[in-house]
């Protein structure tokens, strides 16, 4: 089914190349990427050409995925209908092994974000990309974007250099919620560590479907390191997970938490109630059944109607036509999903943008 | 009326009585050294001086993770004799095997015989954890059935073990861990997989097993609640490897059974790998089918530690996505997540489904049972 | 009502615990500083013998990282998933309302006080001079 009016919550504008952000860059780094000719920080975790990268008739020849903004207006904003949607952009920065280097590129992002996309429509908000490779360093970005108010979330990706829950990581959720913002983690791996638990797959497809352990590790450490008791205001949401793996991991979750508490007691509630409250799910790709009425059960499995968010992952190849929600969506649950979940979680599209 | 008797009044109880085959039983070393009879010299006194050397933080740990009773299991299942838990075969016996009228149960022993880094002691100890499973269980018990170690990470030493074994009425499938040093679909672990076909014998995949890498994609969780999660993430990923790098298309009578993983994630995963396989198949040519039709071809699943969902009605849910007549029963005796069989799998069943459940799927699922 | 004695006291000295069979109900009899404490023995999740479990204290928590230990001894762990009971209620710490097992008021009294009065031995006489544990069933 299609829906118009809604609002967005994860797409891709795409650097093509690191030229497009040398403007915003400092005198240094400008010569550092010129003079020793380096290009090419697309990220494995989205592989230019691969399916999932772009829907074939959003292609636009050899172009990055959604580096055109007439595309991606005509496609995502005009196309879908969508009353704002918000750029999440996945690019060298945020996976970086210098942290210098991270934050420089993702200041650059932030910038050519505000100067290319945000200022030319209306409908486009974005989330600030941070070098978490250094939290502080993370946290000086979100500082320096943080008073534009069409940056309404903090992403990173989903797998980095340590677990999401350690305190190493800590000034970072201090800034968010200092901000009313929410962390958004996103699909993809910084590769500090092999892609599964057994090791490197042979195949890119197996990379994205494991990104499922990286979602499921880092939620459940946030919860065991006590992230929500310490920061009861952060929301987190999770970009580009699928869906339907997340009753079964709450019923485990909470049934090994029953046994284990005392390992970990600053958790003091069910890991289920902490989820419903704390975390919300863009909802494509879903990965759900063909049968609608098992989609509706798993959905409903959930347990709340708060945490869905809707999306279309533009220019990711997740649906043909304008087929952006599969069928079996409890009806109740469409328009939350459109708008009052997504206004609730980024309180900031509420406000009027002068 | 207690949360637990109103289940057990919505359930009912079954009408008939059968035994039911337990797939997975834990047997333990009386002590340290009682592998030694079973090993050569050198081995002996390799192990007295370097001891296992598995991928871990600690020398004589199993591993980094403290579980959450002594040798993770029940507290009641110590023998009085102060043995370790699943070391004596009367203990045993009395109270599981007979308390139960359990039919068979499949022996899963982990004794960290390939959970070493030193491939060469690894073999030795695999096939005298074969040995000993007989002389000490299955020689002496004719419900117990043995499940025959190999080192996954030399193939052509594990081959040779299988084609030694598999026709030993001793022993009812092959035992790898589910975490190995590369995915386990990979070319280097085909003759495992050739070998377990041609003698018509099944592998079982049991949660743990040697790893050189973090538990998470992230890195290294702190705490054991994390870790008993990511046992799930291990099944996971052997099912994609073997799926997608074409184990099952090269070898279509495989059968393979992922052990104490639970269950929930299995639907989620079919769905997921169809979804995205129809994209990118082209990357993966050796898998020519959805993936989600290897799943109800060559994949079965123990059901311990069972799923406990919010609503009764979706664990039923969970076993007709995955199948009936893949899902076989396990306690993890004498582990502490052990499942009981009368309070474990609470949920309408017909008498069919129950003897499927509790019986029949895994009486032609594994090798030499009758 | 009637007063059940289930054990002598010297059976079930501090620190140590006993399963007991009393009109036909399984009761865990923890000892816990001279303090008597009985519960129902069946863990209402999947029937484990409670009267097999450890007894622990209270963990607990308000910062992540730091630990909180009090009551010592009045909690059982069930033998098989480790669920936490409070002696003293019969309740789940994990869920209090939903799972909890059926706790029983104890006493100690001397011999002499009950050979005075009506009471039932399930499986042994009274002496005067000793204590013993007793139940009102």
């Amino acid at each position: 089914m299609s829906i118009t009016d809604a609002i967005d919550c994860d797409i891709h504008p795409g650097v093509p190349t690191i030229k497009v952000l040398l403007p915003y860059m400092s005198d240094y780094w400008r010569e550092a990427f010129i003079a020793r000719g380096q290009d090419g920080f697309q990220p494995a975790s989205y592989l230019p050409n691969s399916p999932i990268s772009c829907r074939p008739d959003w292609r636009d020849g050899d172009a990055i995925a959604g580096s055109n903004f007439d595309l991606l207006q005509k496609h995502a904003l005009d196309g879908f209908g969508s009353r704002f949607a918000i750029c999440n952009v996945l690019y060298g920065g945020s996976f970086s092994i210098s942290e210098t280097m991270a934050a420089a590129i993702c200041a650059a992002v932030n910038d050519w974000v505000k100067a290319e996309w945000l200022a030319r429509d209306p409908r486009l908000r974005a989330s600030i990309v941070v070098p978490t490779q250094n939290p502080r360093l993370a946290v000086e970005e979100i500082e320096r974007i943080a008073g534009d108010r069409r940056f309404v979330q903090i992403l990173m990706p989903v797998a980095l250099d340590m677990m999401l829950g350690k305190e190493h990581y800590w000034p970072i959720f201090e800034a968010a919620v200092r901000h009313s913002l929410p962390i958004g983690l996103h699909a993809g791996s910084l590769y500090r560590y092999a892609p599964t638990t057994n090791g490197w797959p042979s195949h890119f497809l197996q990379d994205y479907v494991g990104n499922n352990h990286a979602f499921e590790s880092q939620l459940l450490s946030l919860i065991s390191q006590g992230v929500f008791v310490k920061f009861p205001d952060l929301k987190v949401v999770l970009i580009e997970s699928g869906v339907t793996w997340l009753p079964g991991f709450l019923w485990r979750s909470r049934k090994t938490w029953r046994a284990v508490r005392p390992e970990v007691p600053w958790v003091n509630e069910s890991p289920i109630d902490i989820v419903r409250r704390h975390v919300r799910l863009t909802a494509q790709p879903m990965d759900g059944p063909a049968d609608p009425a098992v989609l509706e059960r798993v959905i409903n499995q959930i347990g709340s109607d708060d945490m869905l968010l809707f999306a279309s992952d533009y220019p990711h190849w997740q649906f043909d036509g304008d087929r952006v929600l599969p069928d079996g969506i409890p009806s109740r649950l469409i328009e939350k999903m459109a708008r009052d979940n997504p206004l609730a979680t980024y309180p900031r599209l509420q406000e009027t943008i002068q | 009326m207690n949360a637990l008797e109103q289940i057990i009044e919505h359930t009912g109880e079954p009408q008939t009585n059968f035994r039911f085959i337990d797939c997975d039983i834990h047997p333990a070393l009386k002590h340290k050294k009682a592998l030694y009879p079973y090993i050569e010299q050198r081995w002996r006194d390799h192990l007295d001086t370097y001891g296992g050397l598995a991928h871990s933080v600690y020398a004589t740990r199993g591993g980094p993770y403290p579980r959450f009773t002594p040798e993770t299991a029940r507290r009641d299942a110590w023998p009085p004799n102060g043995s370790p838990p699943g070391s004596d075969l009367e203990f045993m016996q009395t109270q599981h095997l007979d308390a139960h009228d359990i039919r068979f149960g499949i022996l899963q022993p982990i004794v960290g015989a390939n959970n070493t880094r030193n491939t060469d002691l690894s073999a030795a100890l695999c096939t005298a954890t074969n040995d000993w499973q007989i002389d000490e269980f299955t020689s002496r018990e004719k419900r117990l059935k043995a499940s025959i170690h190999i080192c996954a990470e030399d193939a052509e030493l594990a081959v040779a073990e299988i084609d030694r074994r598999a026709q030993n009425r001793n022993f009812a499938q092959i035992q790898l861990g589910s975490r190995s040093v590369e995915p386990i679909g990979r070319k280097r672990y085909w003759p495992i997989f050739e070998a377990a076909q041609r003698n018509d014998i099944p592998i079982g995949f049991h949660v743990g097993g040697p790893s050189p890498y973090a538990p998470s994609p992230s890195g290294w969780p702190d705490y054991y609640i994390e870790d008993h999660q990511v046992l799930t993430h291990s099944a996971h990923a052997q099912v994609t490897s073997m799926i997608l790098e074409g184990v099952f298309e090269v070898y279509p009578k495989v059968r393979v059974v992922m052990i104490e993983a639970g269950f929930a994630w299995v639907p989620s995963l079919g769905w997921r790998l169809d979804n995205h396989w129809r994209k990118m198949r082209n990357e993966t040519p050796l898998c020519k089918r959805p993936p989600s039709e290897y799943l109800k071809q060559n994949v079965w699943f123990t059901t311990q530690p069972a799923e406990e969902p919010e609503h009764r009605e979706d664990l039923r849910l969970l076993f007709d996505l995955i199948g009936f007549d893949r899902m076989m029963f396990a306690t993890d005796y004498p582990h502490w997540d052990y499942d009981d069989p009368k309070r474990a799998i609470l949920m309408p069943m017909s008498e069919a489904e129950r003897r499927m459940l509790f019986h029949d799927n895994a009486f032609s699922f594994y090798a030499n049972l009758d | 009502m009637a007063k059940h004695v289930i054990a002598t006291l010297a059976e079930i000295p501090p620190g140590s615990q006993k399963l007991v069979n009393v009109k036909g109900r399984a009761i865990a009899v923890f000892n816990v500083a001279g303090e008597l404490f009985g519960i129902s023995d069946a863990c209402p999740h999947q029937g484990g013998s409670l009267a097999a479990g450890a007894t622990v204290g209270l963990t607990t928590s308000v910062k992540p990282g730091e630990y909180c230990h009090s009551r010592p001894g009045e909690f059982v762990r069930c033998p098989w998933h480790s669920w936490e009971f409070d002696l003293r209620t019969g309740q789940s710490w994990c869920d209090p309302r939903k799972f909890r097992t059926r706790p029983y008021d104890l006493s100690v009294e001397l011999g002499d006080t009950l050979i005075a009065g009506p009471y039932v031995a399930e499986t042994f006489g009274v002496s005067v001079e000793d204590q013993y544990i007793v139940v009102e069933l």
